[in-house]
């Protein structure tokens, strides 16, 4: 077991009474301060795995353990390290938003500390908003409220199932600049989202998640390292009609208007000159093709994602 | 025993009230208030005496445990059915405290209510009959006793009600009856010997007589077996709801 490790989950399934089995043997260590991200598609499992872990269903097999205390056995120690904030935005309507932040602290039976609600409302933009009631909150706020609550009880682990879901995309930046200050000042963090976007900008761990079973964990730099692909484009100087045959077998094409190559390559095969990149200058140049430019792309997440999960389904 | 979060919880659920103090005060008091204009004035002009009270004094305990058992269970089905139904059950559940805090945060202050409120009656009722409390702790117990049964009892089916006209359900359909039915507004002597016997077998009839002994000093049953019923609800609606915790029912999947 890794001293790192702040939570894990192991031979963890689920089976829902309908018979519905979300959960197939996950096994998964989370490390402290990291900033952990877990994909998947809709109904991939993600929540549930997200509330196993917080106590908000049982466990059909398997067990989880939060900074080494098994989450049933002794919920109070573990989940009083937890902060949750889910998907739904849910909220008592009608109380204030100082009120249900505050509410949120007692119930994890920590002392009354107004400065630090004070702290997480200005740090959320919410103290303006204080008094108002939650009924009267636009969703976004809603959302930061939620968050709110989620860290009045100081929380050393914060679960985001989903948490920009619906969210514009300014608030959303907020919310990123708000969880990488979260993350600075140690705090581990867990995020669920289907936004590729938010797992390439925010997490340093990848876990993807598929009907169940969780398919694959990386390091999210090495997991683009090894599974991106890589695309080299060549600007040519005269447009060519067809390929040449000496550039068959390579996987070469010609755009549409003929003014350009491209050609993929793994990123995998890296070092030694693996890409077949030098080989290939060398070709065009025997075959007097010649280019005025070029640059390289790098598969973004979402393309890797969606080849992962398709590949796989 | 966590009594921060417990507090938490029943502070809460006290501002909750507090939020919809008409509805949770002012109404009881004109219903009661109509009761004794309706029952107490037209039907006690009929009924002069009742086992040597005034009809008017002989349905005060009546009318508050009417009170108590219709508002218990309401308040504390609400109480707990709302987050259900809102989604912020969530936080609940996954806090760091045990299903007997949680209970005792809700139903706490639910029983809480329900006695205040129970005195407001009492004290409306002072309003228009001159009447005797013969006995005042026992009083106190059975209003207390009542009031958290009835209150657990609410719990439950917040947490089995999946709409809120199944939150209604109970209440309109079960307490308000057997209340009715349970001699609130009359002795059970007053009816054909074979009803006296269906009656028997109304819980409620042991509550209202145990109740109505401490303020006259006489019921329907003994002292004895009304103590010995509340004590039997109680009994049960804890075992109910430990095993409510204890599986997860409609909390936890």
């Amino acid at each position: 077991m890794s001293e790192h490790s702040v939570i894990r989950v192991e031979s963890l399934s689920k089976t829902y009474d309908s018979g519905f089995q979300a959960l197939k043997n996950v096994d998964l260590q989370i490390r402290r301060g990291e900033i952990f991200a877990l994909l998947g598609p809709n109904g991939a499992g993600k929540t549930t795995l997200i509330s196993v872990i917080c106590g908000l269903v049982n466990a059909s097999t398997g067990q989880v353990l939060v900074a080494g205390h098994d989450n049933v056995r002794e919920y109070r120690r573990a989940r009083s390290l937890i902060g949750l904030v889910p998907q739904e935005l849910t909220s008592e309507a009608f109380s204030t938003v100082w009120d249900t932040v505050s509410f949120s602290r007692g119930l994890f039976g920590k002392p009354r500390d107004p400065a630090h609600i004070e702290r997480v409302l200005r740090s959320l933009s919410l103290w303006d908003k204080r008094r108002n009631r939650l009924i009267t909150l636009s969703g976004g706020m809603k959302r930061r409220v939620l968050i709110a609550k989620a860290l009045a009880h100081e929380p050393e682990i914060l679960f985001l199932d989903e948490p920009t879901a619906g969210v514009d995309v300014e608030l959303r930046r907020d919310m990123w600049e708000v969880v990488r200050g979260l993350r600075e000042r140690g705090v581990t963090i867990i995020l669920t989202t289907h936004y590729i976007e938010e797992a390439e900008e925010m997490a340093d761990r990848i876990g993807v998640i598929r009907a169940g079973e969780l398919v694959l964990v990386e390091e999210k730099r090495e997991l683009m390292r090894q599974l991106g692909r890589k695309e080299l484009t060549l600007q040519l100087r005269e447009p060519l009609e067809r390929l040449p045959e000496a550039l068959d077998g390579r996987r070469l094409t010609l755009s549409e208007d003929g003014q350009a190559l491209i050609y993929t390559y793994e990123t995998r095969r890296n070092g030694d000159d693996q890409t077949g990149i030098a080989e290939l200058l060398a070709d065009l140049d025997a075959a007097g093709i010649r280019f005025k430019d070029l640059h390289t792309r790098q598969s973004s997440l979402e393309e890797i994602f969606v080849s992962l999960v398709r590949e796989e389904a | 025993m966590n009594l921060e979060s417990v507090r938490t919880i029943y502070v809460a659920e006290m501002a909750r009230s507090l939020r919809t103090v008409l509805q949770s005060i002012v109404s009881p008091v004109i219903s009661t208030s109509l009761y004794f204009v309706v029952f107490g004035a037209a039907i006690g002009t009929r009924i002069s005496e009742v086992e040597g009270v005034s009809y008017g004094a002989f349905i005060v305990p009546g009318l508050i445990m009417l009170m108590l058992l219709t508002q218990s269970v309401s308040n504390a089905s609400f109480g707990i059915f709302f987050p259900r139904f809102s989604g912020s059950i969530y936080e609940i559940l996954s806090a760091p405290i045990s299903y007997f805090e949680v209970v005792l945060g809700f139903v706490g202050a639910a029983a809480t209510k329900s006695v205040i409120l129970g005195l407001i009656v009492l004290g409306t009722a002072s309003l228009f009959v001159p009447f005797s409390i013969a006995h005042p702790l026992v009083m106190l117990l059975f209003l207390v006793l009542t009031a958290l049964t009835f209150s657990l009892l609410g719990f439950i089916i917040g947490i089995w009600a999946d709409g809120f006209e199944k939150l209604q359900l109970v209440p309109l359909l079960v307490i308000t009856p057997l209340t009715f039915l349970g001699g609130t507004f009359y002795s059970i002597d007053m009816l054909p010997p074979i009803w006296q016997a269906v009656t028997l077998a109304n819980p409620v009839v042991y509550l209202v007589s145990g109740f109505r002994w401490s303020f006259y000093g006489m019921g329907d049953v003994s002292i004895w077996a009304s103590l010995a019923m509340v004590a039997l609800f109680l009994v049960a609606a804890l075992a109910v709801v430990s095993w409510i915790f204890r599986n997860g029912y409609r909390l936890k999947p």
